[in-house]
């Protein structure tokens, strides 16, 4: 399945858990530093309506006065859940990417705005960096330092899996109830 | 042989095992895929897995860019010293890390500096043992960040699992351990357990069973028995590649037992990722690789 920028809300609602998505257009890196940057109440750098967050610290390297990814793999996301619920109900974010998946906050976000958690493959840093076609632009670089900063991707059919929709749906849920289940009958 | 030499082949070993998954797993990521049906999420996060590992080869960089915890066992001939082979080797580090094949990994635990070479207080860890033969021995893992999170410890007996202190109480500590970790450590993993020991010398020798072939057998016939059956009721749970639901849980369990005071039943269990970054040569005293560890079967 494609997703194709302007990320809309109608695009959105439409993908459901399980669903493998490539998408295609701009999205940006933002982690810990940006989370916090934000929630402090700061503006952020990049117009953040209808947006993909991407939980990544990339390498990233100037070759012939171009920025080039070197690696740009999933990092884990819980870390910004105190963040992330607020800040896509006041921004409009309509999707975040990154990997182990989010809590209860995030997902009420996810059921209001129209928005999804798309889970990346971990460790499969140069798949993901080959589908970074161009960086556009960065931001916030000298504050954070380059793994923190808001790197702006433009990306072409970067593989995610959507396991939180926008209906309330999580598939990490899913997966450990049944698991849970699946235990008891071994122990 | 010359310290140049020395910190050359050393910095070839460090870029083998950060950017190379070696033959043992990429024949269990192979079956693991055999197993999954085409069209699934579980098989999808495979493929992905396959061909970064192919694309990380080719392109001579890192299969993940947490490079990890640096970790280094050495078998130390009568030829070298441990002073001289421990400055060679940081000094290897230094490049590998200002080269790309290792990330700024290492960080003061209390101004949370990083020191940007990766060298710094227990950074990187080595191992030294004395070698039996006169080749110098180099095997080393790069330990992920998230697979490490989930690692653990258990004290027996546990009664929240209803665990006692024997092999069936071990037994459900595992299982528990792989339901809590889910797709976090970026599975399917593999489990290094050692069964005993004190608190720390229990997670070494954990460690040390990631140095074994994935498709080895222990020796001992009953670690065998239970590692092939936790493996086989791991995978039962149907947690999957990355947590993503599907057949593959679990590549590899490694058990190893040490013994323990009689106060103590410790069952102390590391978590690798998929993307499992060991390699190991044998250095001649002239500086020739005699052999790497881990190639073809
Ligand atoms: S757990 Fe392993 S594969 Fe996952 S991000 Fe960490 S090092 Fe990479």
């Amino acid at each position: 399945m494609i997703l194709e920028a302007p990320f809309t809300e109608e695009k959105l609602r439409k993908l459901k858990l399980g669903d493998v998505v490539e998408i295609t257009g701009l999205i940006y890196t933002g982690r810990d530093a940006v989370h916090k940057y934000l929630h402090d109440g700061n503006k952020p750098p990049v117009d953040l309506k209808d947006s993909i967050i991407y939980h990544c610290g990339p390498v990233v390297v100037k070759e012939k006065g171009e920025w080039v990814v070197k690696a740009a793999g999933p990092t884990t996301s819980i870390r910004e859940e105190p963040y992330q619920g607020p800040l896509m109900e006041q921004y409009g974010i309509r999707g975040v990417i990154g990997k182990g998946g989010m809590g209860s906050k995030t997902l009420a976000a996810c059921k209001k705005v129209g928005a999804c958690y798309f889970h990346a493959i971990g460790g499969a840093a140069q798949v993901l960096a080959e589908k970074v076609v161009k960086v556009s632009d960065v931001h916030l670089l000298n504050e954070f330092g380059s793994p923190e900063a808001v790197w702006e991707f433009q990306v072409v059919k970067f593989p995610v899996v959507v396991t939180m929709d926008s209906h309330g749906k999580s598939l990490h849920a899913k997966v450990e109830n049944a698991s849970a289940k699946a235990l008891a009958q071994l122990v | 042989m010359e310290t140049k030499v020395l910190r050359s082949q050393l910095l070839e070993l460090i870029r083998r095992t950060s950017c190379e998954l070696p033959d043992d797993l990429i024949r269990a990521l192979d079956k693991s895929r055999r197993k999954e049906k085409k069209g699934t999420t579980a098989r999808y996060a495979l493929d992905v897995m396959r061909e970064n590992v192919d694309l990380a080869r080719d392109k001579s960089q890192p299969l993940c860019q947490d490079t990890g915890t640096i970790i280094c066992y050495v078998d130390l001939p009568k030829w070298i010293t441990e002073k001289q082979f421990q400055s060679a080797y940081e000094s290897a580090v230094k490049t590998a890390t200002n080269k790309g094949f290792l990330r700024q990994n290492s960080v003061d635990s209390i101004t949370g500096e990083n020191s940007g070479t990766n060298l710094g207080p227990g950074s990187p860890a080595i191992h030294f043992h004395q070698a039996s033969g006169k080749s110098l021995g180099v095997r080393m893992m790069l330990k992920g960040g998230g697979s490490e999170n989930v690692s653990c410890q258990y004290s027996l007996p546990n009664n929240k699992l209803g665990a006692g202190r024997d092999i069936e109480g071990v037994r459900k500590c595992i299982l528990d351990a792989v339901q809590n970790a889910q797709g976090k450590g970026c599975g399917p993993g593999i489990l290094g357990v050692c069964i005993g020991s004190d608190r720390g010398s229990g997670f070494v020798a954990a460690k040390e069973q990631f140095f074994r072939q994935l498709d080895d057998t222990n020796d001992d016939k009953l670690l065998s028995k239970l590692e092939k059956k936790l493996l086989k009721q791991a995978n039962t749970l149907g947690i999957g590649p990355m947590g993503f639901g599907g057949e593959t849980t679990l590549m590899g369990i490694k058990i190893c037992a040490r013994n323990r005071v009689p106060a103590s039943f410790f069952v102390s269990i590391s978590y690798m990722c998929w993307a499992y970054r060991r390699n190991g040569f044998l250095l001649t005293e002239s500086g020739k690789i005699n052999r790497w560890l881990y190639e073809g079967k």
